[in-house]
Parts: C-alpha cells; sequence; structure tokens
C-alpha cells in the first residue's frame, strides 16, 4: 500500500482561507490533549494559556514586546519565502542586527546625543542586512543553498555574541557576568504608551507590513516578487533578475530582522547578554506561514504567537508545567498550517497493491 | 473483413466530471495500419492511454482477439502483444542503446544478447542502429528508433505509435514509413497518432477521428480530402491563411551578424556564426527538427541571454547583442517564447498580470503611475488586457482569470495578441502554434502574416511545415546550432527543406546521396 498525494483540481478558496483558522482550531484541541495527558485541567490550562493574557493591561503590553520581533521579521521573510529564497537565518542576523546597534552605546558609551538612537536604529539594520549578505552572496553567485547557509550562520552569530559580552564587551561593572554596560537612557527605545512597556518597535512592526503590504499588493516591485517566485523564466522574460531579486528579498529581510534586534536590546533589554531572543527568528518564521505570507496576515499571526509565548510563561507559573510548553504549541500549529494548506491542495489516496501487480510483469 | 484483432467498445475515461473520453468505438484489423486523429485535446493520448494499461478506464469494453481483456498495467498489454512509442521518449541518456533496451526486459538476458537481438531487428526492419553506442549523442530519429525496437524485441501483434513524427525530418520520416510497411506486410497492426493529415492519408489504411472525447468519423482517409478530414478533426471548415500582400520592403529591422553562443548546460545545444537578417514587411520562418538550437537562438535574439558582442544582434539599426530583453523591447522588438507556462506566462496569476509581464517597461507611462514606486495601475491594464483578449477572440472564464485556466490555443492567441497590441516593429516568435487547435492556429498564423503586411518584420522559428509554408516569406533551416542561408519560400520544396534540416547545406548532390544511409 502506498499513500499519494493527487493536486486538486479546484482547491476550495473558502477552506485556503479558513485554513489558519482550521490550524489554530486543531492546535487548541491538540493542546487540550497534551494538558491531559500531563494531568492538568484542559479547559483551565488553554483558559490559562489564551484568554488571561488577553484581560490584562501588563500582559498586553507584553504581547506587543513579543509580537513586534515577530512581526518585523515575519513581513520580510514574507518577501523573502514569496520569492523562492527560503531566509531560515532571521535568528542570526536578528542577533547581527543587535550587535552592530550595540557598537554606539557600548563602544562609544560617553557619546550623549540624540543622534545615539536613530544611528543604532540604523547600524542595526545594516548589522542584519550584512548578516543576509552572506547567504545571499553564496547563493547568488556560488549557487550554494541558503536554507543550509543562512540557517549555520545562526549559530555562529549566537556564540559571537556569547565571546563578546564574555570577551571584549564585558561591563566592567557586572561583576563579571557575561553582559555589557546598561545602555544610556538616550540610547534606549521609547515606551509606545505610558501604560506599559510596549516601545516603538511594535510601531516599527505595523508600518514595515502595512509598507510591505502596500509593495506586494500594487507596485512593480511586488509584482516582481510575485513573478520571480512563481516561475525564474518567466520572470527572465518580463525582464526581472532573479539574481537581483536574491540580493533585494536577503538583505530587505535582514535589515528588518537587524532591526528587530536592535530593538529588541535597546527597547526591551537593554543591554547585551548572551542570550537575546527566546527564537524570535525562527518562530517568525511560523508567523509568516499562519499569516499566509500576507503581511497584514502576519500582524495578526504574529500577535498570536506572542500571545502563544505569554500564555506559555503565565501556565508555567500557575500550573507549573514545563517551559517548552511554548514550543510545542508553536510546533503544532506550524505541523498543522502547513497540512491543511497541503490538504486543501491535494487529496491523500491510498493506492493498494496496483503498483504490485504491474511489478509482477517485470517489464518496466 | 475478418474479426478484429483489437475492438473497443464504449470505452469512457472520466477525469473528475470531465470526459477524456466518451463512449469510443473502435475496431483495428490484423495487418492494418490505422490512424487515430485528432487535434490536441481531442482525447487520443487517453485512449491509448487505456489501451496500454496506464490508465484505467471508467467504463466500456476492451476487446482482444474477440474476448473482452482488462488491461491493468503496461506490462500486461505487453503480455497480450500490444507495444507502444510514447513521444517522450523514456532513454537514459548516460546508457547505451543496448543498456537501454535490456532495461525494459527481464532480468536476467545478457547484454550482449539483447545486443544481438536488437541489431537484428533493426537490420530487419531497417532501423539502422549501433547497440553500444551512447544515447547523448544519438539524434532525436535515431532514439525513436530505439523505442520502437524496443517496442518489436516483445514482439507485438499492435504497435501504438503517439505522433512518431513530430520530431522527425521529412527524410527519416520516410524511413519510419518504411518500418511500418513492413510490419503490416507481415501481419501486425499498426495503431498511428497523427494530427498531420498529409501522411495518415499516405500510410494508413483506416482512421477514427476524434473530437472533444467522441468519434466523429470513420473513414478510407485515401478517399478524403485534407479538407474532409481537417472538418472532421475540427468540428468546422478551418480558415485559410491569406499570406496575400506581405514581402519584403524598406529596411533591415532584425540582423544577426555571426552569432555564436556556447551551450549552457550539457544538453544545450551551441549556435555556431548564425547569420540573419529581416526586413520590413518579411515573414522569415526558421525550419528545423526540434533540439537544433532554436531554444538558443530564441534566448539570444530576445536577450533573455545577451550575449557578450554588442554586434551580433541588430535591431532597427542599432547593436542590441549585449543588452537584455527589457532594452531590446524598448527599441521595439516584442518576443513569444515557445513554453506557455512558467515562460510566456505566469499560469497562477490573472491574465492583466500577464500583461504586466510582458510590458511592464515598453507601457511604463500607460501602465505604471507613482513614478520611482512604480504602481501598477490595475484599472488601465485591465481595460488593456480586454482589448487583447477582443480583439484575438480569446474565449475564457470570467472577465480576468487565471492564465493557466484557459486553454492551450486561447492562452497562446492571448500571448501573441499582448505582443501585436503593441505594435511591434520586429516580432520574434518560437513554435507559434505549438499544440494549439487548428482554429486558434489558423488564427494566430493570420495574425503574424498581417503584421508583417503592416510593414513590421516577423521571424518565426517553428517545427510545423504546413505552417512554415503557410505564413513564410523567406525560409531558412537551422540544424545543429547553425542556420542555413534563407532562400525566398516559393523557391523551396519539402524535400530540400528535408535535406538542410540533416546539415546538407552547401554540398553537393553526390555528397548528399553519399550521406543517405
Amino acid at each position: 500500500m502506498r499513500i499519494e498525494l493527487e493536486k486538486r483540481a479546484n482547491p476550495s478558496r473558502l477552506f485556503s482561507i479558513l485554513s489558519p483558522f482550521l490550524a489554530l482550531g486543531l492546535t487548541v484541541v491538540a493542546g487540550g490533549i497534551m494538558f491531559a495527558l500531563l494531568g492538568k485541567s484542559p479547559g483551565a490550562a488553554l483558559h490559562g494559556f489564551f484568554i488571561e493574557p488577553l484581560l490584562d493591561v501588563w500582559s498586553l503590553h507584553e504581547i506587543a514586546i513579543k509580537a513586534a520581533p515577530l512581526i518585523l521579521i515575519g513581513v520580510g521573510l514574507s518577501v523573502c519565502y514569496r520569492s523562492n529564497n527560503w531566509n531560515i537565518g532571521a535568528e542570526g542576523q536578528f542577533i547581527a542586527g543587535a550587535i552592530a546597534g550595540s557598537i554606539v552605546p557600548v563602544v562609544l558609551h560617553d557619546w550623549h546625543s540624540p543622534l545615539v538612537l536613530p544611528l543604532m536604529l540604523i547600524s542595526g539594520m545594516i548589522g542584519g542586512a550584512l548578516y543576509a549578505a552572506v547567504p545571499a552572496f553564496l547563493k547568488a553567485h556560488m549557487n550554494t543553498n541558503e536554507i543550509l547557509t543562512s540557517l549555520m550562520l545562526v549559530y555562529i552569530a549566537q556564540l559571537f555574541l556569547d565571546w563578546l559580552v564574555r570577551g571584549p564587551w564585558r561591563s566592567p561593572d557586572a561583576y563579571n557576568f557575561p553582559v555589557t554596560r546598561d545602555f544610556a537612557p538616550e540610547a534606549i527605545l521609547p515606551e509606545l504608551v505610558s501604560s506599559g512597556r510596549a516601545n516603538l518597535g511594535f510601531a516599527f512592526a505595523i508600518i514595515a507590513a502595512v509598507g510591505l503590504w502596500f509593495m506586494m499588493r500594487y507596485t512593480l516591485k511586488g509584482f516582481e516578487i510575485t513573478v520571480l517566485g512563481q516561475s525564474e523564466r518567466a520572470g527572465r522574460f518580463a525582464g526581472f533578475s532573479s539574481r537581483r531579486m536574491i540580493w533585494f528579498s536577503m538583505l530587505l529581510s535582514g535589515a528588518l530582522a537587524g532591526l528587530a534586534g536592535v530593538s529588541e536590546v535597546s527597547g526591551t533589554i537593554g543591554k547585551l547578554q548572551p542570550i537575546i531572543s527566546p527564537g524570535y527568528g525562527f518562530t517568525a518564521i511560523i508567523v509568516a506561514f499562519l499569516g499566509r505570507l500576507n503581511p497584514l496576515g502576519i500582524i495578526a499571526a504574529g500577535l498570536f504567537l506572542a500571545l502563544t509565548y505569554v500564555g506559555g510563561e503565565a501556565v508555567q507559573l500557575t500550573l507549573g508545567v514545563s517551559d517548552k510548553v511554548t514550543r510545542v504549541f508553536q510546533g503544532l500549529l506550524l505541523f498543522f498550517v502547513l497540512s491543511c494548506d497541503t490538504l486543501i491542495q491535494y487529496r491523500v489516496r491510498l493506492a493498494f497493491s496496483r503498483l504490485g501487480r504491474g511489478n509482477e510483469g517485470g517489464a518496466h | 473483413m475478418g474479426s478484429p484483432l483489437l475492438a473497443v467498445r464504449s470505452l469512457t475515461k472520466l477525469f473528475g466530471t470531465f470526459a477524456a473520453c466518451n463512449g469510443i468505438d473502435l475496431d483495428i484489423q490484423p495487418g492494418e495500419i490505422h490512424a487515430l486523429l485528432g487535434e490536441n485535446g481531442a482525447g487520443k493520448s487517453t485512449l491509448v492511454k487505456m489501451l496500454f494499461g496506464v490508465l484505467a478506464p471508467t467504463s466500456g469494453e476492451i476487446l482482444w482477439k474477440g474476448s473482452s481483456v482488462r488491461i491493468p498495467s503496461p506490462g500486461a498489454a505487453r503480455r497480450l502483444g500490444i507495444g507502444m512509442v510514447f513521444q517522450h521518449f523514456s532513454l537514459f541518456e548516460a546508457l547505451t542503446v543496448a543498456e537501454n533496451i535490456a532495461l525494459s526486459l527481464s532480468p536476467g538476458i545478457s547484454l550482449s544478447k539483447v545486443a544481438e537481438e536488437a541489431s537484428r531487428l533493426s537490420h530487419l526492419y531497417g532501423l539502422p542502429l549501433d547497440p553500444k553506442a551512447h544515447v547523448a549523442d544519438l539524434s532525436v530519429g535515431e532514439r525513436q528508433r530505439i523505442e520502437i525496437v524496443r517496442a518489436l524485441l516483445q514482439n507485438p501483434e499492435l504497435i501504438i505509435l503517439d505522433e512518431p513524427t513530430s520530431v522527425l525530418t521529412p527524410q527519416e520520416a520516410d524511413r519510419l514509413f518504411e518500418t511500418l510497411a513492413k510490419l503490416k506486410a507481415e501481419g501486425r497492426s499498426v495503431l498511428y497518432i497523427s494530427h498531420r493529415l498529409e501522411e495518415v492519408q499516405r500510410i494508413c489504411d483506416r482512421a477514427t477521428v476524434l473530437r472533444h472525447g467522441k468519434v466523429t468519423g470513420a473513414c478510407d482517409p485515401r478517399r478524403e480530402t485534407p479538407a474532409s478530414l481537417a472538418r472532421m478533426m475540427v468540428g468546422s471548415d478551418v480558415a485559410s491563411v491569406s499570406a496575400a500582400g506581405t514581402g519584403a520592403r524598406g529596411e533591415v529591422l532584425l540582423e544577426a551578424r555571426h552569432l555564436s553562443v556556447s551551450a549552457r548546460t550539457p544538453f544545450a545545444v551551441a549556435l555556431r556564426n548564425v547569420c540573419l537578417k529581416v526586413r520590413g514587411g518579411e515573414v522569415l520562418a526558421i525550419a528545423g527538427v526540434a533540439g537544433n538550437g532554436q531554444g538558443e537562438l530564441f534566448d539570444a535574439l530576445s536577450g533573455e541571454y545577451p550575449v557578450a558582442d554588442a554586434s551580433a544582434v541588430f535591431i532597427r539599426d542599432k547593436a542590441a547583442g549585449n543588452l537584455g530583453i527589457t532594452a531590446r523591447r524598448l527599441m521595439g522588438a516584442g518576443f513569444v517564447p515557445e513554453e506557455r507556462h512558467g515562460h510566456a506566462a505566469v499560469p497562477g496569476l490573472p491574465l492583466s498580470d500577464n500583461l504586466v509581464l510582458a510590458r511592464n517597461q515598453s507601457d511604463r507611462r500607460t501602465f505604471l503611475s507613482g513614478g520611482v514606486l512604480g504602481i501598477i495601475r490595475q484599472a488601465v491594464v485591465r481595460i488593456a488586457s480586454r482589448r487583447i483578449s477582443e480583439t484575438m477572440d480569446v474565449r475564457k472564464s470570467g472577465e480576468d482569470p487565471a492564465a493557466g485556466s484557459l486553454s492551450g490555443g486561447n492562452l497562446q492567441k492571448y500571448i501573441v495578441g499582448r505582443e501585436l497590441d503593441r505594435q511591434p516593429a520586429v516580432l520574434i516568435v518560437n513554435q507559434p502554434t505549438w499544440g494549439v487547435d487548428a482554429g486558434a492556429a489558423s488564427r494566430i498564423r493570420q495574425a503574424l502574416v498581417d503584421l508583417a503586411k503592416s510593414g513590421s518584420a516577423v521571424l518565426v522559428i517553428s517545427q510545423d511545415l504546413d505552417e512554415i509554408f503557410e505564413v513564410a516569406t523567406e525560409i531558412a533551416v537551422i540544424s545543429e546550432g547553425r542556420l542555413s542561408d534563407a532562400y525566398p519560400a516559393r523557391e523551396l520544396t519539402r524535400e530540400k527543406i528535408g535535406l538542410l534540416m540533416g546539415g546538407m547545406y552547401g554540398k553537393t548532390e553526390g555528397e548528399e546521396a553519399a550521406h543517405a544511409y
């Protein structure tokens, strides 16, 4: 017996739209089963996970803080993925942006000027873009696989950051803890509203998402991205260059990941430390797909995934489950999103024995 | 007539609700060459796939020598005595002829024995083959012989050939027809699938015509005229193309001077010293068997793959060899590639987007606004798209459907219309009516001729000699990446073109005779 995927002639439009919601529903059900198996009441756990964080101003701010990098990175990745460039290394570009953006507040810590913050943001974007330029160059000119190179560069970035904060950039005032000195007040990203911690990073995310949505929806550049993603040859016929598109999409997503990185250290953490991201760069891949690679959808998806982080922390405290629960939820979600999409495009067919009978002839 | 070798009774194949074959009846007598005629999409391939066990019929019956059979697999078909030569070969290029043949036999037969038997059969049927040659080095005609010998090794009583001459020169086709005559004389039957009326009339004893999955005629092709056969195939009279009014006048608008391109991939063809000139008002047709550098020539002329030497290509007297496709479009050239899906059009995108695809820079002022932002004026594009659809009579479902939802003929009409709508000074078309139904083909050919009449230079690359004679004022032949001189279409015969296809240009008659096997 074999399992075959057969392309559907007319995939249902309705289900294409419903797919992310279907995936959400299935994730919640599977999560409930998981909590039950862990011996917790599924109702209470799911309530704690998904509902309680929405009822509290503090946790709403936390959601905005965590959604900001997810959305920023996710919209950048959506451009990559739509153009058929598989940047998996946003986590590394996030860290590279954080490091580059920290040069001014760490190295030039005596310099006080209103220019500090804009300089940090710009150098963060440049840092992320340069880090993405490595796999871009390798793909455009050496024909390497960007999935592997961008992914491997993540580990290099993580270890480089680790070395920096334990070595040359370690704060003299931190009792030998592996952190840099605290950023000066003018190096801190201002808060969005007075009620809580959410900072300008969230505004950047919304601006980037709306901007890229406009680009994808209305401009020739967006059209170029779509065409090259669907058919390189047709893109060449249209006069578009797939090599330039590799550079464009990788640098754009790298810059946005870098901006997310510098916003995170400047707005949320206030210094560099060995771990600055709970895997935003990877979670953003889920965000991009859950949002159907549409920048507006990604805003919603980013908020939802941020909820899983905040909710995960909440149930960790209230129910005493492992912090891995968040990861499990995110994994389930990606699994269900991809499966729903696949089953909408294809139908599963079990093929019995036909192959066997054909083989018995021994002819082909 | 005696009892048929193979009979098919109300055979039906449904794909979803679409009936690819709908209640087909067909009889094949022993020792006859039976033609299966029909346009693209008429259901010919589906029918033979059911006969060869590749597809399972939805309903209906297949009778082999009078008794009902089920053919669940190609292996079962072979055991009954049915052999098939597919249109697309399944050969391993890196293996030898004998190895490729051995792969289709049951294991345990030694390679030398296979080689021996293959060369015996190939001589018996006039299909010269070297069993030790590597497939990669062989011409398409020779590759087809491997497939035929492979089928003959099974000693079949019925051989199915799917569009066998579409890849052959006229001379190679003649050789194939001799082989078929031999098979027939031995009492074997042949089911011969084609849409070429001339050769069907020449070699077939009976013909069954399919249209939209149904049998629309069974006849003796020799008693019919090409027009009456075409009517059965198409269902209506096909407008003939009128080439009157074309002819060179004015300037040379497109020129290639000693254009050479090395092969981009191991299986590509290098272009060698190609020279051509097309004047306004002229249709230069480039004939040739598939895979002799047509695609490479199109790529170099369109600028999708520019060459280093600027003076290798001139468009309206300006050197363009090193310019990309966009720059060449801005010089007044338009292009129609061979492959519709994923080259000329993105199947998943609507027609209006596919208009922007080809004209995003040439019509920048009309289609885009917002300066550097490049905002696509979708309303304007849709109006232009509607205009093209109306001019070219593109039949579609809905206002702006995805390109992939159109039939081949309608999409091709749109793709050609997209360029004609610009009134290009130079139009380069590769295989303008490949896989297109006869009605659409005639419409497209007339449009190409009309463009030339209005003073543009038109270059048509085609494998279809009927098409070439319909539209061309001048004909050149491409063979192994070399282009022959261009001759006035009136002065050329099919035989002469055939010799040029074999790479015989500039040689004496004696050498030509020596080359014949």
